[in-house]
């Protein structure tokens, strides 16, 4: 480190050195009621910032919506938060007491992190319930998994999932036959199966039907409170639905956060109409 | 019934247990018929058709890492091998005083370049359980040593496969070398017995027969019940969308590991299997071809159903025998064409002709 670096952190105001940092623990705690927190994040990609000085909380229960532009970050973002991509510098926290940046994607995953991808990612060789299984909480051990059988009360479970996601018919059916908009039924299915207490979606409802998406909205909305709900999307209808009246949006644009509010503030924001809503 | 739970849905492997089966029963008496029979079965063929199991044997211990958690393994020889010198050098202790030079401790390549006493890795093999162990344990160790490099780095795909080629090129070159201590060359031959049995009496090579099947049932059910488990299902979703298992919360790498060392294990106990029948061992198992071809023969069974692993490495094999007896030219191209032409025509192998249409 050379002693220009050195010297910035001595005299930052805000600087928290690294030894009264807090240490990572295992379990969850949100006495603060906040569930996830991205504080300075930043990240280039051959010198391209994809992310610059992020900072975003989400609180435990609520349902936030993020748009912007294209290449905005947005999928970056939820690369960070779920270990598959490191930042160049920042902080993430999953609770009070859980260092993401320290885990690697299984151990997020575990940890309580769910994610769904833009392009529906379904194990296209197995059937829906397998899919199902696969994705159920549990022990993910090897020598678990090896004996691992479906108890009783996980059959009930799966049914109704299955009943929820509108593919009750179609059980045994290979994912790989099902339509698109099956497909992304499915992957929420499975982030269902989880039991997530973080769901981040990835433009939940590309390729829906209008009477799809209504559906989507009203399952998304449902799971809010229990789980915390991120959405990414780039369809502002769909947004507007989503978030009503009354939960927070957020606008990101280059990379940080532009502005963020009730989605009429956010609609009038100057800035905000220059870069996105009134192009 | 244990054994029924995970052979229930196995249409193939039901005929194959069967299958071998009979051959155990069928085949000590089908050879201690008079020779002037109709239905006498030689020793020599015999022995061909244990050989045979051992190659299928380890046809299935590629297809349990590559059919169903796609990693192509151009390297799986090696393993193999190592099993193959690991019963070799306990055939070599066997031979006692009965070598050219009469030396009761040291094997002949040993007396040849003039070493005094037997190297350490060499103690302990005159025991028949303490090879056995090792048949088993040196490509374990070597399969889970390199697996852990390899997968916690995330090397995967066509690197992955050159590595594995690597690997047994290395140590292919590596047991050529006089000075490694397993024969050079030559590597080690001139067997005498196993266990105190001949290995030229008949009922010795009718007993490797029929523990080679043994061996391959046994291995059949293993790997039949680790991918009819969630286990399985999980190796086929790392096989298809490795990175979503990962966002899931499975460890992909350990899945990797378990799997590719358990296959590792498999193909070196076909190897100890296969030296015996043979007769002899040299690093010419390492040779990367070798790997290549058994690769080849999965394809041509059809990938991904464990039977027809053993069903591509015994068409094959008896079609090499064929061919390189009748018609020795032609032998490769017939080879090359066998496997574009599966890929081809039956991208699920000769067995998919016979299994219903599955949907994707």
């Amino acid at each position: 480190m050379s002693l220009q670096s050195t010297m910035a952190e001595v005299l930052d105001r805000d600087h928290v050195f690294s030894f009264m940092a807090p240490q990572s623990a295992a379990n969850l705690n949100v006495e603060k009621n906040v569930l996830l927190y991205l504080e300075g994040i930043s990240v280039s990609f051959d010198g391209f910032k994809a992310i610059n000085d992020l900072n975003l909380y989400i609180n435990d229960g609520e349902l936030r919506c993020i748009i912007g532009p294209n290449g905005a970050g947005k999928t970056t973002m939820m690369d960070i938060i779920t270990g598959k991509t490191r930042p160049d510098s920042g902080a993430a926290w999953f609770g009070q007491t859980i260092n993401l940046l320290d885990m690697d994607e299984p151990a997020i995953a575990q940890a309580g992190i769910g994610r769904k991808f833009q392009k529906p990612t379904v194990f296209e060789y197995l059937t829906v319930f397998e899919n199902l299984e696969l994705a159920m909480a549990g022990d993910r051990a090897v020598l678990r998994i090896l004996g691992a059988r479906i108890s009783g009360e996980q059959r009930d479970r799966l049914d109704e999932v299955i009943d929820l996601i509108g593919l009750k018919e179609l059980p045994q059916m290979r994912a790989g036959s099902l339509s698109h908009g099956q497909k992304q039924w499915l992957e929420i299915g499975m982030l269902l199966m989880q039991q997530p207490r973080l769901l981040l979606v990835d433009e939940p409802v590309a390729g829906m039907t209008h009477q799809e998406m209504d559906r989507t909205a009203e399952l998304l909305t449902s799971l809010a409170g229990k789980h915390s709900v991120v959405v990414v999307e780039h369809d502002m209808d769909f947004v507007r639905s989503l978030a009503g009246k009354d939960r927070t949006v957020t606008v990101l644009h280059q990379g940080s956060v532009l502005a963020e509010g009730r989605m009429e503030q956010v609609q009038n924001n100057r800035k905000v109409v220059e870069v996105y809503l009134g192009e | 019934m244990f054994l029924w739970r995970i052979m229930k849905d196995d249409r193939g492997g039901q005929i194959l247990l069967a299958l071998l089966a009979l051959s155990i029963v069928l085949v000590p008496i089908l050879n201690s018929l008079p020779p002037d029979s109709a239905l006498y079965l030689p020793t020599y063929t015999v022995t061909l058709i244990g050989k045979y199991l051992t190659l299928a044997l380890l046809a299935v211990a590629v297809d349990l890492v590559w059919g169903y958690l796609g990693i192509l393994t151009l390297g799986h020889g090696a393993f193999f091998a190592l099993g193959g010198y690991a019963m070799g050098m306990y055939l070599m202790r066997q031979i006692g005083d009965r070598g050219v030079y009469g030396n009761p401790e040291l094997p002949d390549f040993m007396v040849f370049l003039n070493w005094q006493e037997l190297p350490w890795f060499w103690q302990g093999f005159d025991q028949f359980w303490f090879a056995a162990i090792m048949v088993m344990l040196a490509p374990g160790v070597l399969a889970f040593v390199f697996g852990a490099l390899a997968f916690r780095s995330r090397v995967s795909g066509v690197y992955l496969s050159i590595i594995t080629q690597a690997l047994t090129f290395a140590l292919m070159l590596a047991f050529y070398r006089n000075e490694m201590g397993f024969g050079g060359n030559n590597g080690l031959t001139d067997f005498k017995d196993l266990l105190g049995f001949s290995l030229q009496s008949d009922s010795t090579r009718i007993g490797l027969f029929i523990a080679s099947a043994l061996a391959l049932a046994f291995a059949y059910l293993l790997c039949r019940y680790l991918m009819q488990s969630r286990l399985g299902r999980v190796c086929v979703a790392v096989r298809d969308a490795e990175s979503r298992a990962r966002f899931m919360g499975y460890r992909v790498e350990n899945v990797k590991l378990w799997i590719f060392t358990i296959s590792a294990m498999i193909a070196g106990v076909a190897g100890a299997l296969y030296v015996p029948q043979v007769g002899i061992i040299n690093p010419n198992e390492f040779s990367p071809l070798n790997s290549i071809e058994v690769v080849v023969w999965v394809a041509v069974g059809g990938r991904a159903t464990l039977y027809g692993a053993v069903v591509g490495a015994l068409v094959i094999n008896y079609a090499k025998s064929y061919f390189t007896a009748e018609l020795p030219d032609i032998w490769l191209f017939a080879l090359g064409g066998l496997f574009v032409l599966v890929t081809l025509l039956l991208p699920r192998g000769i067995t998919g002709l016979l299994r219903p249409k599955e949907a994707v």
